[in-house]
């Protein structure tokens, strides 16, 4: 500590002046943490000898917390405090990626994509595979469909929907009953082949439904959009809890059939896909198998999306989003255009939720409720909405954030033994969010690519670009 | 009707609740002249407009487009799209309504939608790469880049529209609206904001597109210079109902006209009220 600062630079304020600012801050930043983590953490039920509820007090644990709130607020306003305030505000932080990095991303995590499952059956072997796979890869990967699904609805289109679980659950339900009943009471020898008739046919009854959700909606904007969408959600939902004819209500449907490897069937039976290949048994390889279909499904929605940008159509989505008054100044129906929107969305979302089906084996409409609703769009609107990129980085983080928060059992060396990190999951997964929405207002990838151009591509400013009103 | 009318609005009257917006309004246009309506503010200007194309439904009266291949257009009866599409009657705002999150150049291939959507057979030859689409989508772009180039806008093509300058965003929406082809192009007030030197590079715009592609216009303004020096035919509204109709040198010098724009004196107001009709 040498130097001197400049003649032009002010004094850098000492400790001891900026700290009854910043112990006034961390008072206050204790005194909310008790307010949050009062009721909270302070208190906690527990069942007695007699197996009755009694509340037991944690206050140890509540003061350990408010402590290092309060402790955390004070280093922070000390570290502000003490530095030097300039007149100008400070330039804002924005990362920049090198746009070799921005270009070369899509087919490096294509690669990487590709090459896990792989990677992860040589690291950790077969069972330890399984969890990795399929906890991570597919799941993550369907929440990647299906938000590049309702992207199309919202992102481009600009019309608000908040039941797109609605269309998850006909596709889910629509491979459910044709698999377990139709296919085996009319052509049983198609059995094998169930997964890739019901696939399309799945797509294609969810498209129906997106163009009858479209059909009352069409005048509604905005507020009222959503509100009509989020009840066509809950009907769907309630519908197949109570028509128990139709669904098997909340028991659901279970022992649906499995993809197979295009006609050969993950068993252990010697015409299964293990014995045709010469391979020993094991539950992994219809794993990986699904992990490549679902990554199929998700590069051809990717893949349409792309294209229909492209098109007349979906620039006229984009153009809806924009503005829908001059977009019926040009000569384009709007009302087709919106429809279509509608029912391409509801496709993929229909594909999506047969290929669910297919590898639960058992669905209930308890797998389609609001909140997946709202994790789908979360996705979307934290990816940037109508950017394929930022939603699949949205998707990764938030679905591989909240299972990875599933991982946390080092923090019981922290916080105890009856420390259980699962029950602070969803807590710390809002703060990330919230955090993310700060920093990037946006989303991940707020510029818009355009779809075509006289001499050079250049991303629009999401500045710019509208969210669209329904 | 004459043959050479393009449009003709007859018996025009619009009402919001107890408000008579335009009141029993009749005027022609003519093929291939650029006709001007002009009144003071509020005199139901932009509420014809609304009307010729369609986003208002008219409460009485008949508007007919006589197409170029002789087909008649209803217009009160078609839906706003379907005016664009098929009576070719293009429009611009008064509040300018671009895609402002769009290019400058998908600005206009947005407004070549009918034809490419054809060309794209639905979207289904275009998904599969038909080599047809490609054509017509070069084809699309080659005639934005014509309008574009008209404009003064070629430069700016890749551009978001929404960082253009105010005028070349005025600009910009009348290329959009001359890449749907129409017969008949309604301007709603294309000169509002415009420094001088850009009302005449506007000026001389608007004599392109009639003499060079034979588009009629319809134009609301309220800058005299523009009316003045390019309209072929003046309608005025004053409070809904047509007070004058003729050649740019007429209506100047009609005496309705003057008392609508500078008011009269005291002494005066009786009689013109008798010649206005009040």
């Amino acid at each position: 500590m040498t130097t001197a600062p400049a003649a032009a630079e002010p004094a850098r304020p000492s400790l001891a002046e900026a700290f009854p600012a910043a112990l006034k801050d961390a008072l206050f930043a204790g005194i909310i943490a008790l307010g949050v983590f009062g009721p909270l953490i302070g208190f906690k039920t527990a069942q007695d000898m007699q197996n009755r509820l009694i509340i037991e007090t944690r206050l140890g644990l509540l003061v350990a917390i408010v402590l290092a709130v309060a402790a955390g607020r004070l280093a922070i306003s000390l570290w502000l405090g003490t530095r030097i305030r300039y007149a100008t505000a400070a330039p804002k932080f924005t990362l920049r990626l090198p746009p070799v990095l921005t270009t070369a991303l899509p087919p490096a995590a294509l690669v990487a994509v590709l090459i896990y499952p792989l990677m992860i059956y040589s690291l950790v072997g077969g069972s330890g595979a399984l969890k990795w796979i399929d906890n991570f890869g597919i799941q993550i990967l369907i929440y990647v469909m299906l938000a590049w699904g309702l992207n199309i609805v919202v992102g481009l289109a600009g019309l608000l929907d908040l039941g797109y679980v609605a269309f998850y659950a006909v596709g889910a339900y629509a491979y459910a009953l044709l698999a377990t009943q139709v296919i085996p009471a009319t052509f049983p020898s198609l059995g094998v082949w169930a997964f890739w008739i019901c696939l399309p046919l799945a797509g294609i009854l969810a498209a129906f439904w997106g163009v009858l959700l479209g059909f009352p909606v069409l005048r509604l904007r905005g507020d009222y959009l959503a509100i009509v969408t989020l009840a066509f959600g809950e009907i769907i939902r309630l519908v197949l809890i109570n028509w128990k004819e139709f669904s098997n209500g909340y028991e659901g449907i279970s022992s649906i059939p499995r993809p197979s490897f295009f006609g050969t069937p993950f068993t252990a039976a010697p015409t299964g896909f293990a014995a045709q290949w010469g391979l020993p048994f094991t539950p992994v390889y219809r794993t990986i198998f699904l992990f490549y279909l679902i990554v199929a499904l998700a590069l051809i929605t990717a893949w349409v999306t792309n294209r229909l940008r492209k098109l007349p159509v979906g620039r006229a989505w984009e153009a809806l989003r924009e503005d829908e008054i001059a977009c019926r100044s040009l000569g384009i129906n709007t009302v087709n255009t919106k429809l279509t929107a509608f029912a391409i969305g509801a496709m993929f979302g229909g594909f999506a939720g047969s290929f669910f089906a297919a590898r639960q084996g058992f669905i209930s409409p308890e797998s389609f409720t609001f909140m997946e609703s709202a994790v789908i769009l979360a996705i979307v609107v934290l990816g940037g909405m109508g950017s394929l990129v930022g939603t699949a980085i949205a998707a990764v983080a938030m679905i591989g954030g909240t299972e990875l928060l599933r991982e946390l059992d080092w923090m019981k060396a922290i916080f105890g033994r009856d420390f259980d990190p699962v029950q602070y999951r969803m807590l710390i997964f809002g703060l990330a969010m919230v955090t993310i929405m700060v920093w990037k207002p946006r989303g991940f990838v707020s510029t818009r690519m355009p779809t075509a151009f006289l001499k050079s591509r250049r991303a629009v400013s999401g500045a710019l670009v509208k969210e669209g009103h329904g | 009707m004459s043959a050479d009318t393009i449009l003709a609005v007859e018996h025009l009257t619009m009402r919001f609740g107890g408000l008579v917006a335009v009141n029993d309004l009749s005027f022609e246009a003519k093929r291939g002249e650029i006709t001007a309506v002009i009144g003071p503010n509020g005199a139901g200007k932009t509420t014809v407009f609304n009307c010729i194309t369609g986003f208002y439904k008219p409460t009485q009266g008949r508007i007919v487009m006589n197409g170029a291949g002789g087909g008649q257009h209803l217009l009160e009866r078609l839906p706003d799209f379907r005016i664009a599409r098929e009576a070719k009657v293009a429009r611009t705002f008064q509040n300018i309504r671009l895609f402002s999150g769009m290019t400058v150049l998908e600005n206009l291939l947005v407004a070549q939608h009918n034809p490419l959507m054809q060309a794209s057979g639905w979207s289904i030859g275009g998904i599969l790469g038909l080599p047809s689409y490609g054509r017509a989508e070069k084809a699309a772009i080659e005639r934005a880049a014509y309008w574009l180039d008209k404009c003064g806008l070629t430069d700016r093509a890749d551009d978001p529209a929404g960082d253009l300058p105010y005028g070349p965003q005025r600009a910009l929406e009348i290329a959009r609206a001359m890449c749907t082809g129409p017969e008949l192009l309604c301007l709603d007030e294309p000169a509002a904001g415009l420094n001088p030197r850009e009302s005449l590079v506007l000026n001389d715009l608007l004599r392109f597109i009639r003499k060079e592609h034979g588009t009629s216009l319809l134009l609301i303004e309220h800058d005299m210079s523009v009316v003045m020096e390019i309209s072929d035919h003046v309608v005025v509204l004053d409070y809904g109902t047509k007070i004058s109709d003729g050649t740019p040198s007429a209506v100047r010098e009609d005496p309705k006209v003057i008392a609508a724009y500078l008011g009269v004196d005291d002494t005066e107001v009786q009689k013109v009220e008798a010649e206005v009709g009040l």
